[in-house]
C-alpha cells in the first residue's frame, strides 16, 4: 500500500511540475492580436458572462472576415471566473500564459475589481464590458462599455424629477447586491435636488427575493406613485406580477438590469406594460446597428441577445477603433499597446449598438447618453 | 518488519509522522521557490500559490472539528468570513490612522485580530450549538454560517474624527462628510485591502496550523477530545469535562479558519460576502478536502487541499468549456477510488500481490 501510495503521489507531483514547467514561458505568434475575456459562464451569474462571450466572439468573428484589424486577425480566448475574485484572478493569469495582450472583463463588478489590481500592476489594457462599479476603472488602464452604478442612479433622479413622472417615489432594491445598492445611493443622493420625494426605500437580500409582498404593501401604503426598481429583470417580473395580484398599479422606472424582462418564462408581458427604463440597448431597437447586430445573434446563437451580450459586442469594436487609432502592431509588448491604448481611448469617438458617439474620459468612464424607453404594446418604443 | 519496528517505538511513532508532514510542507515550499526563482512556474500557478496555503489550512482546521472532536460541521466558510472582514477592516483601518506602521507588523497584528475574533465566534456559536449531535449540529452550523454571510452584506461601517459609524441600512444612513473612509460597505465589502499575503508567510501559517493541530491531537487535551469522539457517556463517567474540551477544539477550528481568512482578505484587492466564496458551497468545499483527504487525516488533508486547488485550474488549459464538468466527474472517481469499498478491496489485493513479490525477492 505505502509504495503504491507513494507511486501514485510521485507520479501526480511530477505531472503538476511537468504541467507547471509547461506552460512557462512560450512565445506568442506575433501575427495576430490576442485578446482574452474573463467572465462567469458557470454558477449564478452565469447568463452574462454566457452572453459577453457570445456578443464577443459575435465581433471577433465579423472582424475577421472582414480582414481583422489593420488587416491583423483576433484570437480571442474567454476565461470563466465562476463570479469570485479569486477565480477572476486565477482566469487572468492563465489569460496571461497565453500571452494576452489586451483583456475585456470582467463581467461582473466585485471580479473586476480585483483583476484590475492585477492588470494595473502588469500594465494590461482593460476594458470592461458591464462592471459597472466605479472601482472597475480606479486605475488608468480601465475603461468602460457601460454606465457606472451612480452615473445610473443620478440619471435615473433626473430623469424622474425633469418630466415630473412622480411626487411621491418609493424604492425597492437589493441589499446583497453590488450593482443594485450602487444606483439606489446615488439615487438617493440625487433626488436630493429634485422635486419628489422618497417615501419608502425597502431592500430584499438574495436569500429572500420570492416574496416582495411586504416591500410592495409599504410602498403602496406610503402612497407611492412611482416605484423605482434599480434590481435586475428575474426579481423584477415577480414584482410585478405580485403587484398586480394586490391591485397596486404604480408607475414603474428601471434601470438596465430590466432588460430581458420581455423573455422571462411564464411571464404575463401585459404587466410589463408602461414599465419605463434606462437601457443603452434595446432587442428590438430599429437603428441600423442594433438591428443588424441582433439579427446576426439570433442566427448565430438562436436566442434574443441581452444588453450584456450588447455590451460585449462593442467592448471588441471600440478595441478595433482604438487599436486603429494608435497603430499598434500585434509583435508589440501587452504593455506597449496598453501605452498607446490609454491615449487613444481618449481621442475615439465609436457608435456602437450601445450608444452613439460613445467618447471616454482618462479615468475611464464612458460618456453616452442614456436612452429611456417604455414598454409598450409588448415592445420597447423610445420615450418622448 | 516495518510495522513491527513502529509499534514498538509508539511516540516516536507520531512524532515521525508529524515530521514527514512538516517535510512534505517545507519541501514543497523549497521546490516552489526554486522553481519560481528559474521563472519555471506559469503565471497561473504564481498566482495559485496563496489561495492553496488558504485551503490547506481551512482543511487542517475543519479536520480537527470534523476527524479528531467528530462533529460534522458546516460552517467552516462563516469562520473564515470572519476573519476575513476583521483583518482586512484593522489593516484598512491602520492603513490611514497610523500611514507609518510597517507592513509585517499590520499584517501581524491583522491575522491576531482575524484569528481572535473567529475564535471569539467559534466559541460563542459553540456554546449553543455543542449540546446538539450529528445533523442536527451540521444544520444548526449551516445556519450559522449563512448568518454570518448575510449580517455582513448589511453592515456599514466607516470610522472619522467623529468616531465610529455604523448603520444596518445604507451608507447614507452613516452621515459621513468623507465617503471614502467608509471602510465596510454594506454588500460591495471591503475594497483596497494592502496586498501584504506572500506565499512565504503561508506556508509559515500552514506549518503553524499543522503545530497547533497535530501537538493537540498529541497533548493530553487531544486525547481527551477523542474520547468524548469515540464515547461521550465513557468520557463523561471518566470525568472529562465534555463541554470544555468540545469548545476548545471547535474554538481552535474557528481561529485558525480565521487565519485562513486574514490570508485570502490580503490576497485580493476586494473583500465580498457573495455566497460563492463565503456560503454553504464554501463550506461544503472545504468538507470535501477533509473527507477526500481522510477525516482525522491531517497529512491527508493536505493533499487533497492541494490536489483540488489546483486541479479546476489547471483543467483550463485542456478542456475550458466544460471544466467544471470534468472536475466534477474526476471528483466523484477519486472519492469512488479513495472510499468505496470494492475499490479498497482492489487495493488491497494489488498491495498484497507487491509485497508477495516483495517478501518473494528478498527471500532470493
Amino acid at each position: 500500500m505505502k509504495k503504491f501510495s507513494k507511486l501514485v503521489s510521485l507520479a501526480a507531483a511530477s505531472a503538476m511540475v511537468l504541467s507547471m514547467a509547461g506552460c512557462g514561458s512560450n512565445a506568442g505568434s506575433s501575427d495576430t492580436f490576442k485578446i482574452g475575456g474573463i467572465g462567469p459562464i458557470t454558477g449564478g451569474a452565469a447568463i452574462y458572462g454566457e452572453s459577453v462571450m457570445n456578443g464577443c466572439q459575435l465581433a471577433v468573428d465579423e472582424i475577421n472576415e472582414a480582414g481583422g484589424i489593420n488587416g491583423v486577425k483576433i484570437e480571442f480566448n474567454f476565461q470563466d471566473d465562476e463570479h469570485d475574485a479569486e477565480k477572476a484572478v486565477n482566469a487572468y493569469n492563465t489569460l496571461k500564459d497565453w500571452n494576452v495582450q489586451m483583456l475585456i472583463g470582467c463581467v461582473t463588478s466585485t471580479p473586476c475589481i480585483a483583476v484590475t489590481e492585477k492588470s494595473n500592476a502588469d500594465n494590461v489594457f482593460q476594458i470592461t464590458p458591464s462592471g459597472s462599479a466605479v472601482k472597475c476603472t480606479q486605475y488608468d488602464n480601465g475603461f468602460q462599455v457601460c454606465f457606472s452604478d451612480p452615473n445610473q442612479g443620478a440619471a435615473s433622479a433626473q430623469y424622474i424629477g425633469e418630466n415630473n413622472l412622480a411626487s411621491k417615489v418609493a424604492v425597492i432594491y437589493d441589499s446583497s447586491d453590488v450593482y443594485s445598492t450602487g444606483i439606489y445611493q446615488s439615487f438617493v443622493s440625487g433626488a436630493e435636488s429634485q422635486p419628489f420625494e422618497i417615501v419608502s426605500a425597502e431592500a430584499f437580500t438574495a436569500d429572500s427575493k420570492t416574496d416582495f409582498s411586504v416591500q410592495l404593501q409599504k410602498a403602496q401604503d406610503a402612497g407611492a406613485d412611482l416605484v423605482f426598481l434599480p434590481i435586475y429583470y428575474q426579481e423584477s417580473a415577480l414584482i410585478l406580477t405580485q403587484a398586480n395580484a394586490m391591485g397596486y398599479a404604480p408607475n414603474w422606472f428601471s434601470c438596465d438590469g430590466m432588460d430581458g424582462i420581455l423573455g422571462v418564462d411564464n411571464f404575463d408581458t401585459t404587466l410589463a406594460e408602461g414599465v419605463m427604463l434606462l437601457t443603452p440597448y434595446a432587442a428590438d431597437s430599429t437603428d441600423e446597428l442594433s438591428s443588424k447586430f441582433t439579427q446576426a445573434y439570433i442566427a448565430k446563437y438562436g436566442e434574443t441577445p441581452i444588453q450584456f451580450a450588447a455590451d460585449g459586442y462593442d467592448a471588441v469594436y471600440i478595441l478595433k477603433a482604438a487599436l486603429e487609432k494608435s497603430g499598434a502592431k500585434p509583435s508589440d509588448s501587452a504593455s506597449a499597446i496598453c501605452d498607446g491604448l490609454k491615449s487613444a481611448m481618449t481621442q475615439i469617438t465609436v457608435d456602437g449598438v450601445t450608444g452613439a458617439g460613445m467618447t471616454w474620459a482618462a479615468t475611464g468612464e464612458v460618456n453616452k447618453a442614456p436612452m429611456a424607453v417604455v414598454i409598450k404594446d409588448g415592445a420597447y418604443a423610445a420615450m418622448q | 518488519m516495518a510495522m513491527n519496528k513502529m509499534k514498538k517505538i509508539n511516540i516516536s511513532a507520531s512524532l515521525k509522522s508529524n515530521l514527514i508532514t512538516f517535510g512534505i510542507v517545507i519541501a514543497a515550499y523549497a521546490v516552489m521557490q526554486i522553481l519560481v526563482s528559474l521563472h519555471l512556474v506559469s503565471s497561473l500557478m504564481r498566482g495559485l500559490l496563496v489561495p492553496i496555503c488558504v485551503y490547506v489550512i481551512l482543511a487542517v482546521s475543519l479536520n480537527l472539528t470534523v476527524g479528531i472532536l467528530g462533529e460534522l460541521s458546516l460552517g467552516h466558510a462563516g469562520f473564515m468570513c470572519v476573519g476575513a472582514f476583521t483583518g482586512a477592516f484593522f489593516s484598512k483601518y491602520i492603513l490611514y490612522a497610523v500611514p507609518g506602521m510597517p507592513g509585517a507588523l499590520r499584517f501581524f497584528l491583522a491575522l491576531l485580530i482575524g484569528a481572535l475574533f473567529a475564535g471569539l465566534f467559534g466559541l460563542l456559536i459553540g456554546i449553543p450549538v455543542l449540546r446538539l449531535k450529528g445533523d442536527y449540529l451540521a444544520i444548526v452550523t449551516l445556519a450559522f454560517g449563512e448568518i454570518i454571510k448575510n449580517l455582513i452584506n448589511l453592515l456599514y461601517l466607516g470610522i472619522d474624527e467623529n468616531g465610529v459609524h455604523i448603520s444596518l441600512n445604507s451608507a447614507l444612513d452613516l452621515h459621513m462628510e468623507d465617503s471614502d473612509k467608509i471602510i465596510v460597505n454594506g454588500a460591495m465589502g471591503i475594497t483596497g485591502t494592502p496586498n501584504d499575503s506572500n506565499f512565504t508567510i503561508g506556508v509559515v501559517l500552514v506549518l503553524f496550523a499543522l503545530i497547533i493541530v497535530l501537538n493537540l491531537i498529541h497533548s493530553r487535551d487531544g486525547r481527551a477530545i477523542m474520547a468524548i469522539r469515540d464515547n461521550t457517556i465513557a468520557a463523561e463517567s471518566v470525568g472529562i469535562n465534555v463541554t470544555k474540551y468540545k469548545l476548545m477544539a471547535f474554538a481552535i477550528s474557528a481561529s485558525l479558519a480565521g487565519i485562513a481568512g486574514v490570508l485570502y482578505a490580503h490576497n485580493l484587492s476586494t473583500l465580498t460576502a457573495l455566497p460563492k466564496n463565503f456560503g454553504y458551497n464554501m463550506s461544503i468545499q472545504i468538507l470535501v478536502f477533509v473527507v477526500l483527504g481522510g477525516i482525522g487525516n491531517i497529512r491527508g488533508s493536505i493533499i487533497s487541499a492541494v490536489v483540488l486547488t489546483v486541479l479546476p485550474e489547471l483543467l483550463r488549459g485542456f478542456v475550458s468549456d466544460s471544466r467544471m464538468l470534468i472536475y466534477a466527474i474526476i471528483l466523484i472517481a477519486m472519492m469512488l477510488f479513495n472510499w468505496a469499498p470494492a475499490c479498497i478491496a482492489w487495493r488491497e489485493k494489488i498491495r498484497y500481490r507487491l509485497n508477495r513479490k516483495k517478501n518473494a525477492k528478498e527471500a532470493e
